[in-house]
């Protein structure tokens, strides 16, 4: 063989000649310098939204769940929609801290971080919603097996209970996916910061990290094998809550494209969302560098895969309720495109068909506003997606005589901004007191990090610090 | 630095250009057969655990048995509960039904496997630790953010001051100290 081999050089991940102090610098002195304005604009706002989240919840414990808007057949309405649109939303997060860490994808140390915040974020807002959908939310503790002394069990039969014990999982373990990511940076911010307060409190969650190479050696080893068992819980996760539709008899669920269906979904709505958040705060913190565009565009690539994924599974639905010969799948589907949700149908179709499609065009792809656009339709789309399958599917079932149309009240509005609320205000806290970049990982990514670069020979051209290098194996094998 | 003389050598701390020199170092210091020595970056650096002459992580073990016990128990819980502690037939679901039990199982092994791992690893490491000497050193601020670091303890058997000062300093150290504790 005399084929000779060129890879292709890739951009380097960090651009603007950083070393290791400079990176420590750029993101570590992000809470020892003065808050933006805009910052406590947008933390006002959230702070408002959060407490009309409080009072519509403590308004639909007072009253009950009349104040929805659901009705029999429709009995899941816009909480369980928001439930799975906020679930889907984390998705990303734990896509990119495991599963990408697992394909050694190293463009992710930039963006990990808080994408790992935004799942921990989005899977509170999601819990909130079956929790008080059970009505009687001060004993919502009987869906877990808590011994009590009237010897009742959950029923382990139940896709539901199914639920619980995936999302309360997949809680636990993102945070502490999460903290396990923080320590070392945790540890440089101690080292840091100047009050003493600061001091004590970055030091005590830092628990005593010291960055010793005997400590670093455990410490990658959990971190491989964390991620190994966050990206089948990922897939598990979304996998169960389509559970809760799919294994049930009503037409329009009870389908078994529905668990990759809903991970597809589940990581393009999660994907528009982390670029979303990405473009707004690397503008606000001067991130450009490590967040850059080329990192973007990998994003969006991975979000008009997966929209393709989901574009994909639209067509087969489509196709299976033909082939089922199955009437009440042909009908629920015939529903969808020109029944009483026929337009909620066609917003879906734009966003999450057509709207993917832009990104095959690198000058999309590598504009931040026109990225930006793209991915708000996505996360519109997404949450259509699930309006479509849950109150299309239930509010027109097997008896056109108990067919009802199912339309949300204030309530239901309100109570959906008011996650928005719940969300912003845990993000901007994150954003404002914790490293919002893994530290640690960043330098470990850059061509200085290796001990090989500091042998002359293999200096090659262009690798002056952040350069690229490129790998030209010998023409003979 | 007044209390320097009531307290105990804890041992030298050495700092290096970079991640290669540390390496090379480390290499040294493990063949000159010291044992009680590590190195500090700010970042796990490739090769450096085979410099050192460190073994294999253990904590994969920690993580089996706590992934078993995680398996184990939600199957048991599982086959109770629906078997003999509160038997339910629901919509003609036979009680004991191994298809059923996946999903919780999968979770549950996972959910402790995590345990396992980051409290196995906090165990392994002797974290948290709110108290080390080297805590003592301004100049070990660095080792979080671009600093290299060596540190050889005065317990080792074969330290001595000026022996082992020696040695740093052929390891091109570029900085010496000692901590006291």
């Amino acid at each position: 063989m005399s084929k000779s081999y060129e890879f292709v050089p890739e951009p380097p991940l960090v651009q603007g000649n950083h070393t290791f102090g400079s990176i420590t610098a750029l993101i570590g002195d992000i809470p020892e310098r003065e808050t933006p304005k805009g910052w406590y604009i947008a933390f006002g706002v959230a702070n408002l939204l959060l407490l009309l989240l409080v009072a519509l919840l403590s308004y639909l414990v007072w009253e009950g769940l009349g104040v929805w808007g659901l009705n029999n057949p429709a009995g899941w309405g816009w909480a369980i929609i928001n439930f799975v649109w906020w679930v889907g939303i984390g998705h990303a997060g734990t896509l990119i801290s495991a599963i990408l860490f697992l394909f050694r994808q190293h463009w992710r140390t930039a963006i990990n971080r808080f994408a790992e915040a935004m799942t921990i974020f989005a899977v509170m807002c999601a819990g909130l919603f079956p929790a008080f959908h059970v009505g009687r939310i001060w004993v919502i503790y009987w869906v877990f097996p808590v011994p009590n002394q009237m010897g009742m069990w959950p029923n382990f039969s139940s896709p539901l209970l199914w639920d619980v014990f995936a999302v309360s999982t997949y809680f636990t373990v993102s945070l502490l996916f999460w903290y396990v990511g923080l320590i070392p940076d945790l540890a440089t911010l101690r080292d840091r910061v100047k009050s003493k307060t600061s001091r004590f409190f970055y030091g005590m969650f830092a628990l005593g990290w010291t960055g010793s190479n005997r400590h670093w050696l455990n410490y990658e080893k959990a971190y491989m094998i964390l991620a190994g068992l966050a990206t089948p819980l990922v897939l598990s996760v979304h996998t169960i809550v389509s559970f809760d539709m799919s294994v049930s008899n009503v037409p329009g669920w009870h389908s078994t494209i529905f668990p990759p269906y809903f991970v597809a979904g589940a990581i393009y709505s999660g994907f528009a969302m982390v670029v979303s958040l990405m473009i707004i705060s690397r503008k606000i913190y001067g991130l450009e560098d490590i967040m850059t565009v080329d990192i973007m565009e990998k994003m969006n690539i991975i979000m008009m895969v997966t929209g393709n994924m989901v574009a994909f599974s639209y067509l087969m639905e489509g196709f299976m309720s033909w082939y089922s010969g199955y009437i009440y799948e042909r009908g629920i589907f015939w529903l969808y495109v020109v029944g009483p949700y026929a337009w909620g149908f066609w917003i879906l179709m734009f966003c999450n068909v057509i709207n993917p499609q832009f990104m095959w065009f690198k000058k999309v792809r590598r504009s931040v506003t026109l990225t930006f656009l793209v991915a708000t339709f996505a996360n519109i789309g997404m949450w259509y997606e699930r309006f479509m399958i849950i109150v299309a599917s239930l509010a027109t079932d097997f008896m056109p005589s108990s067919w009802a149309y199912y339309s949300p009240t204030w309530v239901d509005y309100l109570t959906y901004v008011g996650t928005f609320g719940l969300f912003f205000t845990f993000f901007l806290l994150f954003l404002r007191f914790l490293p919002m970049v893994a530290i640690s990982e960043v330098k470990a990514g850059l061509p200085q990090a290796d001990p090989h670069y500091y042998e002359e020979d293999d200096q090659l051209e262009g690798s002056n610090g952040a350069g690229s290098i490129v790998i030209q194996p010998n023409e003979s094998v | 630095m007044e209390t320097k003389e009531n307290k105990q050598l804890h041992g030298i701390l050495a700092e290096f250009q970079n991640p290669a020199t540390l390496l090379h170092a480390a290499e040294a210091v493990n063949n000159a057969g010291y044992n009680k020595f590590d190195t500090f970056s700010p970042f796990p650096i490739h090769g450096i655990e085979k410099a050192m002459g460190l073994k294999k992580s253990k904590l994969g073990w920690i993580v089996l048995g706590f992934g078993l016990v995680g398996l184990i128990g939600a199957v048991w819980l599982m086959v109770w509960v629906m078997s003999s502690a509160m038997p339910l037939s629901i919509s003609g679901k036979p009680l004991i039904d191994p298809p059923i039990y996946v999903p919780i199982a999968f979770e549950l092994t996972v959910l402790l496997s995590s345990f396992g791992a980051v409290f196995g690893m906090l165990f392994l490491n002797g974290l948290p630790k709110p108290y080390n000497p080297l805590f003592n050193s301004e100049n070990f601020n660095k080792a979080s953010d671009d600093g290299f670091f060596l540190y050889i303890e005065s317990e080792d058997a074969l330290f001595s001051e000026y022996k082992t000062t020696e040695l740093l300093k052929d390891a091109e150290a570029v900085n010496l100290e000692k901590i006291y504790d």
